[in-house]
């Protein structure tokens, strides 16, 4: 029994009851809303893996996930609350759709290109809070906030410049998509393109920063403690730009997935998208590690993606399958809880003996 | 101790039966399903059906994704369908990236009709449509050169040109207001006919045109009404989807607070007199009204007769009952109404030729 409640398999427990939990109080919603909950599951689980089409799909959606909540989990790991994710990754997304549309160049020149001016499309949209926070010490968060609505509007108003009063961009050149035939046949027609190796690529990248590197080790110092850091002499403001721009570089390429990926281009958009505030959470469930965060992602997509085939095929409003999939996401979040009670849990039976 | 293992116990084995027993359900409600779905077949057994992506904004905003449902659902209707797969049925996006998915979905149950609703679904209907060339495809607002997809416009500025008119005979203060959600093609040509048909009545009037930027932003709709009416505006002309409903409480505001205020708003899309109503009064002075539900039945009895006008645009304006003015409950008197038949005699015929951008035409 002792061997049984071990730390490791309560880390392993804690996720997996939360998710169980989440699915519980989810079905009791659906009851009480007069739905058939196993319907509306096995809609949930055929919709996230039900055939190679959705399986396509739900990669596709990962990709993006993956970029935002690294993103997020950079600045964190510094210090800084960076809620502009959503403003980089317009932008980083306008770079893309334009640099990929703009220019024709062979795919070996093109494609790194777009990739490249999203990303640094995104790091600029960063280094502006990060200045400021650095130098005059104002709050990053209200900064990338604001930063979010200047990306939203500037880039509509660059889109219908750009179309000549349209209201979206003309296709990337096929130079610079990350589609692929060959993905797109091997899972039945699905939009999924290789943008997930370049989110992967990220993921090791973001690892590579911040544990082999000495600007990771700052980096991390920063974050733990700014005084402390100061003290053993290293600069917290530079530390802070740099944080910032990495962390808004990734963003940006996640709007690249979407650019050269999903749409191909870029529409004027009404609002937000989301995927950047999703990225908070992404980065929070994945605890602000990078292997943390492509569960995050996987999590947030899948449930994300799968949840459309929910009305589809099980006749489920999309409003009640919204409140069911914010459950689960808050039952992982407040795992919390649940690891409390195991230890507890544990205690009392060493105790006991 | 031992109890509370016992406890520990129980509830794992509880939790246990539940799942097992969630699993049998699962397999005997797939049966069901199957079984269901073959009764199904055999009762309303048709070799045609009809289903709609809508755009963000859902089946119920009182705007054009509700009147395509409709459209969908009474054709649906008049022919014994039941709502579902193979009948007629929607899925509703709740962002671009469900365009995509939701009409694969639809392909994938076999309907052969599938409408998608707003310009914003050119993209992912164009690249549906070629890899499905079995399936039918409709793109309201939009259009998308596909030899299985019929496009759908409507001739917006025609109505606007009529509610225009309406404004410029009503105004008292000689300002009217326009309200648009984005700033695009479609919501261009409501501005275009509804300063055409203001100036046609009295050039002298002010016009006072905004876009507010999105359809589903009532706060940003009400304050910049506020703004217009403080200003001496007297009727406003919206067509900005969910972002109008800001429109409309403004108006009411001021009517409850004076209920002589003379202040007007003229709906779009669908009849909107009953968002207009304080007490015994209403607001709504009329409302333009866009009958996407007529476009989408006549084009899915000809789809359904095998005869979908693949690859052609379909326009539809007041002569063919696709734009009209709504019945204003005696808010327009009867000497304003017969001059607005007039012009709508003369759209109808011809004569008179509504431009569909602003400034083009004086």
């Amino acid at each position: 029994m002792i061997n049984i409640m071990s730390n490791k398999m309560i880390n392993i427990l804690v996720p997996v009851i939360s998710i169980i939990l989440g699915l519980l109080v989810g079905a009791v919603v659906m009851l009480i809303s007069g739905y058939d909950p196993v319907a509306g599951y096995t809609a949930l689980w055929d919709g996230i893996f039900g055939d190679s089409y959705v399986i396509g799909e739900t990669i596709r959606q990962i990709s993006p996930y993956i970029l935002a909540g690294l993103a997020v989990a950079f600045a964190f790991r510094t210090g800084l609350f960076n809620i502009g994710v959503e403003g980089q990754l317009i932008v980083g997304w306008f770079a893309a759709a334009y640099v990929g549309m703009a220019f024709e160049l062979p795919k070996i020149i093109h494609l790194p290109l777009a990739l490249i001016a999203a990303a640094v499309a995104g790091a600029l949209w960063g280094l502006i809070p990060g200045i400021l926070k650095a130098k005059l010490h104002v709050h990053e968060v209200i900064v990338t906030i604001m930063m979010n609505y200047i990306a939203l509007h500037v880039v509509n108003a660059l889109i219908k410049t750009i179309s000549g009063g349209g209201f979206k961009l003309d296709r990337v050149q096929p130079t610079a998509s990350l589609r692929s035939d060959f993905l797109s046949n091997l899972t039945d027609f699905s939009t999924l393109h290789y943008g997930i190796f370049v989110a992967l690529a990220m993921v090791v990248v973001m690892w590579f920063i911040l544990e082999k590197t000495k600007s990771g080790f700052e980096l991390k110092s920063v974050g733990f403690n700014e005084n402390a850091s100061q003290y053993a002499g290293m600069s917290v403001n530079k530390n802070i730009v740099m944080a910032m721009v990495i962390s808004g570089a990734f963003a940006g390429l996640g709007g690249a997935m979407e650019a050269l990926g999903t749409f191909g281009t870029i529409s004027s958009m009404g609002g937000f998208t989301g995927i950047g505030f999703d990225g908070i959470a992404v980065a929070l469930l994945g605890a602000n590690t990078p292997l943390g965060v492509i569960f995050g992602a996987t999590l947030f997509g899948s449930l994300k993606y799968g949840a459309n085939n929910m009305p589809n095929a099980a006749g489920i409003p999309i409003e009640i399958v919204s409140i069911i999939i914010a459950l689960v996401i808050f039952f992982v979040a407040s795992g919390y809880i649940i690891r409390i009670g195991l230890v507890r849990l544990r205690k009392n039976k060493k105790e006991a003996k | 101790m031992t109890k509370r293992k016992f406890g520990l116990a129980m509830s794992v084995v509880l939790a246990a039966g539940t799942m097992l027993a969630a699993c049998g359900s699962a397999d005997k409600d797939k049966n069901n399903a199957g079984d269901k779905s073959a009764t199904g077949n055999d009762v309303g057994k048709s070799e045609f059906s009809i289903a709609m992506v809508t755009d963000v904004g859902g089946i119920d905003d009182k705007s054009f994704n509700q009147s395509s449902w409709k459209g969908v659902k009474e054709f649906g209707e008049e022919q014994g369908w039941e709502k579902g797969t193979g009948g007629y049925d929607y899925l509703q996006s709740t962002g671009p990236a469900d365009y995509t998915t939701n009409l694969n979905n639809l392909v994938r149950r076999d309907f052969n009709l599938i409408y998608g609703v707003g310009f914003l679904m050119e993209d992912a209907i164009s690249d549906i449509a070629a890899q499905q060339k079995d399936t039918g495809f409709a793109i309201i607002d939009g259009v998308v050169d596909a030899p299985n997809v019929t496009s759908i416009l409507f001739k917006e500025q025609e109505g606007g040109f009529l509610a225009g008119v309406a404004a410029g005979l009503m105004t008292k203060s000689d300002k009217v207001g326009f309200i648009g959600g984005m700033d695009n093609p479609v919501i261009e040509r409501f501005e275009a006919g509804f300063v055409e048909g203001v100036k046609t009545i009295n050039p002298q009037i002010k016009v006072d045109s905004k876009y507010v930027g999105a359809f589903d932003k009532a706060e940003l709709g009400k304050a910049e009404a506020g703004r217009m009416y403080s200003s001496g505006v007297d009727i406003i002309f919206h067509a900005a989807g969910g972002t109008g409903n800001g429109v409309f409480s403004e108006a009411k505001e001021r009517k409850q607070a004076d209920k002589d205020a003379y202040v007007w708003v003229i709906g779009v899309d669908s009849d909107q007199y009953e968002e207009g109503k304080v007490g015994d009064a209403n607001v709504t002075l009329t409302s333009m009204l866009k009958r996407v539900d007529v476009a989408v039945k006549d084009i899915s009895a000809l789809a359904m007769a095998g005869k979908l006008p693949g690859g052609e645009t379909k326009v539809y304006g007041l002569a063919d009952e696709g734009i009209a003015l709504a019945d204003s409950r005696g808010a327009i008197p009867q000497d304003v109404l017969d001059q607005i038949d007039d012009f709508a005699q003369k759209i109808a015929t011809g004569e008179i030729e509504v431009p569909e951008f602003v400034g083009k035409k004086k």
